[in-house]
């Protein structure tokens, strides 16, 4: 039998990533192009919650969506029709997350002429994403109330990477064990400086406060 | 559930390695497994298995894992706990200001290679 040499590597699996994330993230904000990773469980509602805030904001911000969905373009489909923006669909191949490289194909297939602001509607799953730096200047996630309240202690880690945590669907709540205010402290726990908002993207409750604070979030950006 | 995208991060960082060091046949990859990485061993050996053996420079190669154990500290009393076993909350105070030590690591340790390629 041969003999077996050791070459030591110690290396992170993420690492590669993180570079790609932080070049691609210093490339979009020479190009003024503000990156949101919005990322939920599969049903939360991210596509109805993008075209109610997308119509709200895109007399005021130049915004394009982009879909990845393990299969199907019915995503960046209903987005265009719905609200006129440009929108297209990316397929991650059977992968449960898109990481970085797959953010910048992406991109690379936009117009970004006159784009202030690109959202990426990630996968949808609460675990692997959160893992994959996108290059995104800041990520958001939607919780909506039938998932259940406890979802931050469950899922800690998709909770510490999100600047924006949106509590989607309330006009249910009373059919749920679903508390906001023990919601809201355990997301605190994970990350003491995530915002909430909570809203209905059906009925457009509340989707105002999301579209202010996207707007001041781009604009916050571009001063930076 | 995301092993599969972790082993072709593996594949591509081993492959990298293994030109660096003019190496063409690999026969055991190394890994630190943090005990909270959210890694499934026995997922990430099958998906290992069925990528691996796509690869002429990893064909046959075993992927063999380290379990890290996860340990929190806790910033209150500045003791060191068992993660799994206590969860956030620090077990001789009660303080919930702790954070984890290590355990969440997902690292190449080493790679084989057979002494004669």
């Amino acid at each position: 039998m041969d003999n077996i040499k050791v070459i030591e590597i110690k290396k992170s699996v993420f690492e590669d990533n993180e570079i790609d994330a932080e070049n691609l993230r210093k490339e979009l904000k020479a190009k003024g192009v503000y990156l949101l990773n919005l990322m939920s469980s599969p049903g939360a509602g991210k596509t109805t919650t993008l075209i109610r805030t997308i119509n709200l904001i895109k007399d005021k911000l130049r915004v394009a969506v982009m879909e990845a969905d393990i299969d199907s373009d019915v995503d960046a489909v209903k987005i265009k029709e719905a609200t006129g923006i440009q929108s297209i669909q990316l397929h991650t191949g059977g992968m449960c997350h898109l990481d970085a490289e797959m953010t910048r194909q992406g991109i690379d297939n936009l117009d970004l002429a006159g784009v202030d602001l690109v959202i990426l509607e990630n996968v949808g799953n609460l675990v692997c994403p959160a893992e994959f730096d996108t290059g995104a200047a800041r990520n958001a996630m939607i919780l909506s109330v039938p998932e259940g309240d406890d979802k931050p202690l469950k899922y800690p880690l998709m909770f510490s990477v999100c600047d924006l945590v949106v509590i989607n669907k309330i006009d249910v709540q009373p059919y749920f064990d679903f508390d906001i205010e023990k919601c809201k402290s355990y997301i605190k726990m994970r990350n003491p400086n995530a915002e909430v908002i909570p809203i209905c993207a059906k009925t457009g409750q509340g989707v105002e406060a999301l579209a202010e604070w996207l707007i001041r979030q781009v604009k916050l950006w571009k001063n930076q | 559930m995301h092993e599969l995208g972790i082993v072709f991060y593996i594949i591509r960082d081993v492959k990298q390695a293994a030109a660096e060091h003019g190496v063409s046949k690999v026969s055991g990859v190394v890994m630190d497994i943090g005990e909270v990485s959210t890694i499934v061993p026995e997922y990430l050996t099958d998906c290992w298995r069925w990528a691996a053996d796509k690869e002429e420079l990893l064909k046959g190669s075993e992927l063999k894992i380290n379990i890290i154990p996860a340990v929190t500290y806790c910033d209150e009393c500045k003791s060191e706990y068992e993660t799994v076993r206590h969860g956030r909350k620090c077990p001789r105070c009660g303080s919930e200001r702790t954070w984890l030590l290590r355990g969440n690591e997902v690292e190449i340790k080493s790679i084989e290679v057979p002494e004669t390629y």
